[in-house]
């Protein structure tokens, strides 16, 4: 017990240890309309964007959210416009914008040498540097994301079920579509400074994935993807603290083998379904091997 | 009486490719209207265009008098093509249903008793009622096409639109289909579907349009199917056999012209009761008469 609570002892692991369980929450929940809309690899592609604003602001000497902010947020939407021509496509857009916006930020470091302490913080995340204020914009943007997930549940569940029929039933689709970029953009940027723009994404899509393995219904996969990203975020903290290893890497780690665990028990039981079934019945009567665990 | 659909000389399409080109029509409200060409005809294309997805390049579209700008004038229920569905979407049949009703359940994210109310009405009504809380995964084809049904049915719609809703279900289910759309289509509920089925619409459906980048012809089945029509309609040589009610559609075998020399003609050959079987020579036919309903 004594060990357990050695390190709340420190100030900056309590300020990790918050920040890291809100951020896995949040990603997590966030996370599972990512992978719902297919769109897993924006993930890692607008954290790449936002790192170009966030070397802008500190080089015009902005504060970083507001810099970082509009900086993702206007590249969410570029994104979402550029996806909708049928030529291109969300994968070659988000390629073209994101990594242009992250080329553009190495540029500009290049020039303002002094900056490469924070790059390499915006990079891997630095736990060790979340600070009050930190931890006050964190908690803001996941209560306002919960406020707004909780009162367009119906439009975004249907937007991101059948995007294109959505407007036929008068569902405000482009609103509905900015919002989330709005949303996506600000979990993000209340992310980086724990996660690092490079292991963002494996916090947004791990939980959702290891959730969709364990359920077929959709409040419930909102629900266990934000306990999992919580939990990952918990436990890789302590990981982290007692192995002496980054932060963002052991919390993407724990999600991993976590993963790695549910997956490897969702097969054994599919195997052992088809098995039991092969037994007793004839195979023109197979019926759907999902294992879901939870339902 | 103002047309429910009224479509002006419309073209339109994708960017600068024109799928519709000049497709003048009317549907009154309602009426239980079949649409059919072949793929790559503009059939979906259409449907979008009157859902207001796509915006005409040159015509207009008037739904109940007011042009199609974004939004419809009227309620319009859509039914999609099966296969654009994502099954593995985690949500239940009732969820599905539910999305229907999104705009105008109340602002809390479960649905209000009047529409759960509603939604009960709907679901017994297509006698899905007991599939409420079932994944969509775990239905069958007929099943799947009714909790779209159900969803289009839930917004009380003025309109029902339908793509392919006969497309990879069964001889039975697809007779349900379109007798469960004909009984909807007498309260008054105007129904547009696209399909392949040239027989069951020959069989059902009391108006049929034509396409095929523009509209071929559009009238009564027994009226407009004709060889020279449905050959237009799709490039391919078809065979019409009237006798007496029944009225037949097939495609032209290859060996037909043979066949033709060495028989006394096709529709004094085959007999009405022997139609349901093949006969013999490569020609598929499969027997109809107008329903009954019409």
């Amino acid at each position: 017990m004594t060990t357990l609570l050695r390190p709340w002892h420190y100030d900056f692991f309590v300020h990790g240890i918050i920040a890291a369980t809100l951020v896995g929450a949040l990603c997590g929940l966030i996370g599972v309309y990512v992978v719902l809309r297919h769109m897993s690899y924006i993930g890692h592609g607008l954290s790449h964007a936002i790192f170009g604003g966030a070397v802008v602001s500190y080089v015009l000497q902005w504060n970083f959210y507001i810099g970082a902010g509009l900086y993702g947020f206007l590249a969410a939407v570029l994104i979402n416009a550029t996806a909708r021509k049928r030529q291109i496509g969300a994968d070659a857009a988000i390629g073209v914008i994101t990594t242009a916006s992250f080329a553009f930020g190495v540029a500009l470091i290049s020039r303002v040498r002094h900056f490469t302490t924070n790059f390499e913080a915006a990079l891997f995340g630095n736990i060790l540097g979340v600070t009050v204020s930190d931890l006050w914009v964190i908690a803001g943007v996941s209560v306002l994301t919960v406020i707004a997930l909780f009162f367009v549940y119906k439009q975004l569940l249907f937007t991101t079920f059948d995007p294109e029929v959505a407007p036929t039933y008068g569902v405000p689709t482009q609103k509905i579509e900015t919002l989330f970029a709005l949303i996506l953009a600000s979990a993000l940027i209340a992310s980086m400074q724990v996660m690092g723009v490079t292991l963002i994404a494996a916090a947004l899509v791990i939980p959702a994935v290891i959730s969709r393995l364990l359920t077929d219904s959709f409040s419930k996969l909102l629900l266990y993807a934000t306990a999992i990203g919580a939990f990952c975020g918990l436990a890789g903290m302590y990981l982290s603290f007692y192995i002496d290893v980054a932060s963002g890497a052991t919390i993407v780690l724990m999600a991993a083998a976590i993963f790695t665990v549910v997956i490897t028990v969702v097969l054994l039981r599919q195997r052992r379904q088809r098995i039991t079934i092969g037994m007793n019945r004839s195979p023109a009567f197979l019926p759907s091997t999902d294992a879901h665990l939870f339902d | 009486m103002e047309p429910l659909i009224n479509f002006d000389n419309v073209t339109c399409g994708y960017d600068d490719k024109a799928v519709l080109e000049d497709v003048s029509f009317r549907i009154m409200p309602g009426q239980f209207v079949g649409l059919v060409g072949p793929s790559g005809s503009g059939k979906t294309t259409l449907l979008r265009t009157i859902m207001g997805l796509i915006r005409p390049a040159a015509g207009s579209v008037h739904m109940l008098g007011q042009l199609v700008h974004g939004r419809s004038a009227a309620r319009i229920g859509y039914v999609p093509q099966l296969e654009t569905v994502d099954w593995n979407f985690p949500v239940t049949v009732e969820q599905v249903v539910l999305m229907g009703r999104t705009m105008r359940s109340g602002i809390w994210p479960w649905p209000n008793k009047e529409t759960r109310a509603r939604m009960a009405t709907v679901l017994e009504r297509l006698g899905i009622g007991e599939l409420a809380k079932r994944h969509i995964r775990m239905l069958s084809g007929g099943q799947q096409q009714r909790v779209f049904l159900a969803r289009a049915l839930l917004s009380e719609p003025d309109l029902l639109l339908l793509d392919e809703p006969t497309s990879n279900v069964d001889i039975r289910t697809r007779d349900e289909i379109l007798h469960l759309l004909a009984d909807l289509n007498r309260d008054g509920i105007a129904v547009l579907l696209t399909t392949h089925e040239l027989n069951s619409v020959a069989t059902h459906l009391p108006w049929v349009i034509c396409l095929n980048k523009t509209v071929i012809a559009q009238g009564r089945p027994s009226g407009i199917f004709t060889s020279d029509v449905l050959s237009r309609t799709f490039n391919a040589e078809m065979m019409v056999i009237k006798q007496g009610d029944l009225l037949l559609v097939a495609d032209k075998p290859h060996r037909f012209d043979d066949l033709a020399k060495s028989s006394a003609g096709l529709p004094d050959v085959i007999a009405a009761p022997r139609l349901s079987k093949r006969n013999g020579n490569g020609l598929a036919l499969a027997a109809s008469n107008q329903h009954d309903d019409y």
